[in-house]
């Protein structure tokens, strides 16, 4: 019963992770454009089929670099052609425009690739599992988590310590100071969106190594990551680094006792935090309420 | 203007208003003889009626008090599902499975929505979103009773007694578009009066200024969770007739998309105008019905509507119309 139970929180954690990888990346994008990028699980799955598409050339090691890149040069490419003249009016547009993206990317590779799965092949090395005696846990999986790790470490310390970074944390308090100083908010937002989708494309291939890859993927995990940001709190990128895991590990947990409910316990989860702390756990209040 | 010529002009304003409405209504009302003449059939002027019910509610909160709803189809989707379970294990009543699908959806929608009224803006629609998606875990989970992934049957739409005579709604679909078309009335109706109400004039208040509206002492988050509560009834009672077009209600109905397209048929309309949301619903049912039969990847061409409408259209196609004659 221990083992299993700490299976499953490790597997909570895991899984965890790879939504805190989404939800970062929607969290960024909603705090400093205030658009809900409801397109965000179609880049995923962007991601994950260029990677695919480019891993005979490049090999799984370039493909896990060059996708991410790949895809969060197309998001910035959509967000100044579409989003950016969607800025100051009613969200409702960005949402609906956003929608309407998810639609047609994940139509598109359906078009492109098929229905059918696809696989992203991972090195050999990963795919063996750690120890067959403990738990079965595949190298892979930790794998995820070391680049989620490393890459969110990253992202903070980009934010805090690089001048773009602290513009983008100060343009999430305040935006109109922000612009009064003299910065391009514009080219602000336009870096920021494409870091959120680089960090959507990442999730891809990463996505894509655990489970294969299928056009209706994105979808699937957006829903978590919305409810990773409403838990840990609007405004809070370390809210949102908590909720993910706070939600994977719940769900994981319930995964022992009540499978069918795994999935719903997130929403309980988010109903608990609503009624008792509506900003959520780390969220500031007045931003965004 | 002279003050004459204005009461003239509103006299001819108010007779145009008088005007489309008739036009509307007649239109409705003639549709089962009309539609064969423009390639419809019966059968869809009866989901677009149910479809656009379903859009009006959806818009009755966000073009009428601002606030963006992005779950509703949770509430539609109950309607259905209350509908079907009457229908299917307690009693074999069209009324009674109307009641319970209006009364499922609705209580459930004021609950949550005392929980959410405090959030604005997109925080709102998140949250409404993630909530929306609760219900369609639960209809996919819980099989034994709801049938999962495979929907909820079989159940029929049940003859309606009016005393001295019986009407076949099951087999006649001339008989129940006209069903269709009296509950639609009575709904749209209620909506109209709620609108003309002074609780009406306060949503309206709300959506153009509400910190104004809150400084003149109108319980703002009161009157939101009112008019929340009343749009989850009305897309409840729209999701419960849905299910007696379809005799089948699936979890489909209460996905998120499904919430994606009534915003759409609104915003498509024109979500400032009180009929915008049907129109809306018109060309949008009417569209999909179009490309999904010559094409599988239809969902690329809906997307791109949302894109274009998004960038092109914003304010609809009543919108459009009105800025049009205005200029």
């Amino acid at each position: 019963m221990t083992q299993l139970l700490l299976f499953n929180v490790t597997n909570g954690l895991i899984i965890g992770a790879f939504y805190v990888l989404m939800a970062i990346g929607l969290s960024l994008i909603l705090n400093l454009s205030n658009v809900i990028n409801f397109a965000h699980g179609g880049f995923l799955v962007v991601g994950g089929y260029l990677a695919f598409a480019l891993q005979p050339y490049l090999g799984f090691w370039g493909a896990l670099i060059a996708a991410p890149f790949l895809t969060a040069i197309i998001g910035w490419a959509i967000e100044r052609v579409l989003i950016r003249r969607l800025y100051g009016r009613d969200p409702l547009y960005s949402l609906l425009l956003t929608f309407g993206l998810a639609f047609i990317f994940e139509d598109g590779t359906r078009y492109i690739w098929g229905a059918q799965g696809k696989p992203v092949g991972i090195p050999e090395a990963l795919a063996r599992p750690l120890s067959n005696s403990l738990f079965f846990i595949t190298g892979y999986r930790l794998f995820m988590v070391g680049v989620v790790a490393v890459t969110v470490t990253l992202l903070f310390l980009l934010l805090r310590y690089t001048r773009s970074g602290v513009r983008i944390r100060a343009g999430t308090l305040d935006l109109e100071t922000v612009a009064a100083l003299g910065i391009n908010v514009r080219a602000l937002r336009s870096l920021n969106f494409a870091v959120g989708i680089f960090l959507a494309g990442l999730s891809g291939v990463l996505a894509g190594g655990q489970l294969g890859l299928e056009p209706t993927m994105g979808a699937s995990v957006l829903m978590p990551s919305f409810i990773a940001i409403i838990v840990g709190g609007v405004g809070s990128l370390a809210g949102t680094l908590v909720g993910g895991l706070l939600i994977g590990v719940a769900s994981g947990i319930t995964a022992v006792f009540l499978p069918a409910a795994s999935e719903a316990i997130m929403y309980v989860l988010m109903a608990l935090v609503l009624m008792l702390r509506p900003r959520g756990l780390f969220g500031e209040e007045g931003l965004l309420t | 203007m002279t003050a004459a010529a204005q009461v003239e002009g509103m006299g001819s304003e108010s007779t145009r208003r008088f005007a489309a409405m008739a036009a509307i209504w007649i239109a409705l009302a003639l549709a089962p003889y009309w539609m064969p003449y423009v390639g419809g059939y019966t059968a869809l002027g009866t989901r677009v009626l149910v479809l656009g019910l379903a859009a009006m509610s959806v818009n009755f909160l966000l073009g009428f008090t601002g606030v963006l709803s992005f779950g509703h189809a949770a509430w539609f989707g109950l309607g259905a599902y209350g509908c079907g379970l009457l229908l299917k294990f307690v009693a074999h009543s069209t009324p009674l499975a109307l009641l319970a699908g209006t009364v499922l959806g609705g209580v459930l929608g004021g609950l949550l929505g005392a929980l959410i009224v405090r959030r604005r803006g997109v925080y709102f629609a998140m949250v409404t979103i993630a909530f929306g998606q609760v219900f369609y875990y639960i209809a996919f989970q819980w099989s034994s009773l709801t049938g999962g992934d495979d929907g909820l049957r079989p159940f029929y739409r049940a003859p309606l007694h009016f005393g001295f005579v019986t009407v076949d709604i099951l087999q006649n679909s001339t008989a129940f578009y006209y069903f269709v078309l009296a509950c639609f009335a009575a709904a749209v109706g209620l909506m109209g009066f709620l609108l003309r109400s002074p609780f009406g004039r306060t949503m309206v208040a709300i959506r153009e200024n509400e910190r104004r509206a809150r400084f003149l002492g109108i319980p703002v988050e009161l009157h939101i969770w009112i008019a929340f509560t009343l749009s989850c009834f009305f897309a409840a009672y729209a999701g419960a007739l849905y299910a007696l077009v379809n005799n089948f209600a699936d979890p489909r109905g209460l996905h998120y998309s499904q919430s994606g397209d009534f915003v759409m048929m609104a915003v498509l309309g024109g979500m400032r105008n009180f009929w915008g949301p049907l129109l809306g619903a018109i060309v949008f049912v009417v569209l999909q019905d179009y490309i999904s039969s010559i094409t599988i990847n239809w969902q690329i061409f809906i997307g791109l509507l949302f894109v274009l409408v998004v960038l092109f259209f914003p304010r609809g196609l009543l919108g459009y119309l009105q800025q049009r004659r205005r200029a």
